[in-house]
């Protein structure tokens, strides 16, 4: 049944902005960054932390926001895709996903580049083998991975 | 005109939804709102098989907040059954389920809590009824079956004197292979938004098939096609799952009930008992010389549908199309049958029957290579179909050198020169080869509409859905190429069945060649209404005018064909309509014969199998994709390699498991999917572009040649490493490692 719940006051930084919202506690971070704030950038599918859809970035990590709760956010930055393309910072990231057709649906693509932005936050020239592992929680079903892996490599310090 | 370079097609273009989708601005289904939106969540039967006996919503339509309850007794002044070839799915379970999660009522709250609240509320009881699993116990048709008879379909073709040719050849070889149940995993599970209005019926839905779901909803709840409008956004992976109708149908009833939108998104337990691939069994006899010579093969299939039919009866079909494998066979005779089981029905998946038939054919291919003491990739080029010659006696012959192909890919691949070099202990090498073609294309009609702007701009309107593949990008090269306009200048509204011309379907690897030949006709008709005003401008013959980059010139002189539109409605604006129609009559000729195409599939794969454990790793896959004329090279590769990606999830451990008709493993964490580190060291496409193809510029569809080779290819490398035939996919180590201890190799 759909009791009537305490909510809690959540105060956070959102794609760079000071925000607040108040959530209930079983809200998870999804809801929260679609509903409230209509940021739908953020992708829902497999609902249990396997396939990286929903990540966004909390304070620079990523994270599976369908299972992170909202209230976990509060004091903290979380980064969407929306905040991040908004970034010129973005474009040879962005860039080499359309130079190496790193994404055909796109369902994926924004968990996906989110997770690479932090991976090369924390190492600029990655090798393959370390794309590979770091990516391994973001499942693509469209473009069979190479073209990602080579995107990542593109845009890293070993690629340019 | 004198000859042209291309200017975009063949190059690799921006697409056109690359800022939409690296921005999160893309809008797929459930990113949309409507006013008024409600929410809806499924009361789905825990039961395989059972009468329903009672159903009492009574309760949850009090709770409050609750808007409607959908329940077979509301499916009244409609049709209450829809479906591809057989319409024998009700548009929610009437008095009987058939697969566990088959929808028994829908609720529509005001939000999802509620709605979820409600779903307890609704009082379902059941009376059960023996559960048909597998096609053991189809065949079987013991206890009560699944509809009638647990019989779809049933279908077959022969040529020559199959008796005769196994009578007379030297040895018959008969071997079985199994192929499991999988899930297509497109990211995006089903979502529909429904509006059922008095005088129309809106819906925004993740559907491949958008004019289909127009007239079956129209058929449905007795509208014109004109009332009824189908958009499609943005579709998060399609692979065949979102083909025809799926959702779509029960959410619109719901919004009757409810007298307001109402939105459905699965989740992926639900889409995963919503549709499947097919599992599959075949039997192969083959009559062979000792030469090698193949003189006669026997093939007999049968297919799980599941619950209902969704697309069994073309699967049965193309199974039993594709099992004989891309030979020259003078006998042939097939056999397949589609069976019903209380699982979730099956439908189209990226090559429909295609990895199942050549994981049969392929496979024993490779058995009678081995028996013969010939190499297999010399025993399959001994035997394969040559250029022109029919594959399918009375249908399309072969466009290319098959051979040709095969060896290319043997070469890249190193086939010859390979070794399998030192391993550690307990570590075995061995490659594999495959190779197929199936018919693609589906049927061959579509119409597309190019508006020319008195800016020099153009619109193209194309009904194909965006779901990965590229699409509206290649539209727009295929236009711009053709207006002698910039790829920049070219815009493609897609998809919304009020907006866009008619068109079959997006799948089967058709839209290149068939939504193509569309656009590229429409684009043609605008460049030819352009020169035939340029040529009233200059005063000279259309023929002798050059167009090129959106201008008109003739002897020096140049006009934009901006202006000359702007002319020809005598001021500032106007615009020129053209129109492309692709029928099986197309002026081209190309179209007469069925298929639209045959689609090349071949691959070569390295592995290494741990004996201690019984794991396989893919070290190196190659695979080849003929697009007859890449349109865009990088698309086409990426198109390959994601089917290919698929198909190694099949080959080494996605498989749906049932007992007793309950789905084991409806979810990511036990279901499965590659992953990052799945991907072979070397994981290769061959591009070859043979010009054959009856698309514009000889092109051809790709995206399903790449699922169908992967595992008879992988399966024969594993042979090939440790003399152990695996005749039941996937291939999990627990599988191989029994395998492999039974012959005494563990
Ligand atoms: S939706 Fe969050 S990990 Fe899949
Ligand atoms: S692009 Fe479709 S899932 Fe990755």
């Amino acid at each position: 049944m759909a009791e009537a719940q305490d909510t809690l006051a959540v105060a956070f930084e959102l794609n760079g902005v000071p925000v607040e919202a108040s959530v209930e506690p079983q809200t998870p971070l999804i809801d929260l960054l679609r509903e409230r704030f209509g940021l739908t950038g953020t992708k829902r599918s497999c609902d249990v932390q396997v396939c990286g859809a929903c990540t966004v970035l909390l304070d620079g990590a990523p994270v599976s926001s369908c299972t992170v709760p909202a209230f976990e956010v509060r004091g903290r930055a979380v980064l969407t895709v929306e905040g991040f393309a908004a970034d010129e910072s973005a474009s040879p990231l962005i860039e080499a996903f359309v130079n190496n057709a790193a994404f055909q649906c796109g369902f994926c693509t924004p968990g996906m580049l989110l997770a690479a932005k932090s991976l090369l936050d924390a190492d600029p020239a990655p090798s393959e083998d370390v794309i590979k592992d770091y990516m391994r929680g973001n499942v693509c079903r469209c473009t069979g991975y190479k073209k990602i892996v080579e995107a990542v490599h593109e845009a890293s310090e070993a690629g340019r | 005109m004198t000859t042209r370079g291309f200017k975009t097609v063949g190059t690799a273009v921006r697409r056109v939804d690359a800022d939409d989708k690296l921005s999160g601005r893309a809008q797929f289904t459930g990113d949309l709102e409507v006013a008024g939106m409600a929410f809806c969540k499924l009361v789905t039967s825990p039961l395989p098989h059972a009468r329903i006996t009672r159903v009492d919503a009574s309760r949850a339509r009090a709770l409050p907040g609750v808007y409607a309850v959908l329940t077979a007794a509301e499916l009244v002044n409609m049709e209450t059954h829809y479906g591809s070839d057989k319409k024998d799915r009700p548009v929610i379970a009437i008095d009987k389920v058939r697969f566990q999660g088959e929808p028994v009522a829908a609720v529509a709250a005001v939000d999802l809590a509620i709605a979820e609240a409600a779903v307890e509320l609704v009082d379902v009881e059941y009376e059960e009824l023996p559960t048909v699993t597998g096609i053991d116990e189809a065949l079987d048709g013991a206890g009560e079956p699944v509809h009638d008879s647990n019989f779809c379909h049933e279908y077959g073709y022969e040529w020559g004197d199959v008796d005769a040719a196994f009578r007379e050849c030297d040895r018959v070889f008969e071997d079985t292979f199994e192929f499991p149940m999988v899930y297509h995993y497109a990211m995006e599970p089903h979502t529909c938004i429904a509006s059922y209005e008095p005088d129309r019926i809106r819906l925004w839905t993740s559907a491949q098939h958008p004019f289909l779901v127009q007239a079956e909803i129209a058929r449905l709840f007795g509208r014109q096609l004109d009332q009824v409008q189908v958009v499609v956004p943005y579709v998060g992976g399609g692979y065949g799952s979102k083909s025809y109708t799926k959702i779509e149908p029960l959410v619109t009833a719901l919004s009757r009930e409810a007298g307001r939108p109402v939105r459905l998104a699965l989740s992926v337990d639900e889409a995963m008992r919503t549709v499947r691939r097919h599992a599959a069994r075949g039997t192969i006899r083959t009559g062979v010389m000792n030469d090698g010579t193949i003189v006669a093969r026997e093939c007999t299939g049968y297919v799980d549908t599941g619950g209902y039919t969704d697309n069994g009866v073309r699967v049965t079909e193309r199974f039993g199309d594709r099992m004989p494998g891309p030979y020259s066979l003078a006998n042939v005779r097939v056999k397949t049958y589609g069976l019903f089981t209380n699982s979730t029905p099956a439908g189209s998946y990226r090559s429909i029957g295609g990895p199942q038939a050549i994981w049969v054919c392929e496979s024993q291919i490779d058995v009678i290579a081995h028996a013969l003491g010939m190499d297999p990739f010399e025993f399959r080029v001994k035997n394969l179909v040559r250029e022109g010659e029919e594959v399918r006696r009375g249908r399309r012959p072969i466009e290319g050198d098959l051979e040709y192909a095969l060896r290319r890919v043997a070469d890249e691949f190193g086939w010859d020169s390979w070794t399998p070099g030192p391993t550690p202990p307990g570590v075995k090498r061995g490659i594999g080869f495959a190779c197929g073609v199936t018919n693609s294309g589906a049927s061959p009609t579509s119409t597309s509409l190019v508006r020319f702007h008195a800016d020099g701009s153009a619109t193209v309107y194309i009904g194909s859905a965006e779901m990965g593949q590229g699409s509206r990008s290649v539209m727009a090269q295929i236009a711009a190429e053709e207006m002698r306009i910039p790829y920049e200048k070219v815009r493609v509204v897609a998809s919304d069945t009020t907006a866009v011309p008619w068109d079959r379907s997006t799948g089967s690897s058709r839209s290149t060649t068939l939504m193509g030949l569309a656009v590229h006709d429409a684009a043609v008709d605008i460049r030819t209404q352009v020169l035939d005003l340029a040529a009233e401008h200059f005063e000279a013959f259309p023929e002798e005018i050059e167009a090129e980059d959106g201008r008109a010139s003739f002897k020096g002189e140049t006009v934009a064909f901006a202006a000359l539109v702007r002319n020809m409605f005598g001021g500032s604006g106007g615009e020129l309509m053209g129109r492309g129609y692709v029928t099986p009559k197309h002026p081209s000729g190309k179209l007469r014969q069925d298929p639209v195409f045959w689609e090349v599939s071949i691959g070569a794969a390295e592995v290494e199998v741990d004996t201690a454990t019984g794991e396989v790793r893919l070290l190196r896959y190659y695979s080849i994709s003929d697009p007859g004329k890449a349109i865009n090279p990088k698309q086409v590769e990426g198109q390959d390699e994601g089917a290919a990606m698929q198909a190694i999830g099949h080959t080494l451990f996605e498989e749906m498991l049932y007992e007793d008709g309950q789905l084991l493993n409806p979810n990511l964490v036990d279901y499965r999917v590659p992953v990052f580190t799945d991907l072979p060291h070397e994981f290769e496409t061959v591009l070859i572009e043979s010009g054959n193809g009856p698309g514009p510029y000889g092109a051809k569809g790709v995206g399903e040649g790449g699922i169908v080779c992967v595992a008879p290819a992988t399966a024969n490398a594993v042979f090939n490493a440790t003399g152990v035939r695996i005749s039941t996919l996937p291939l999990t180590p627990e599988r191989v490692w029994r395998a492999l201890h039974e012959a005494g190799q563990a």
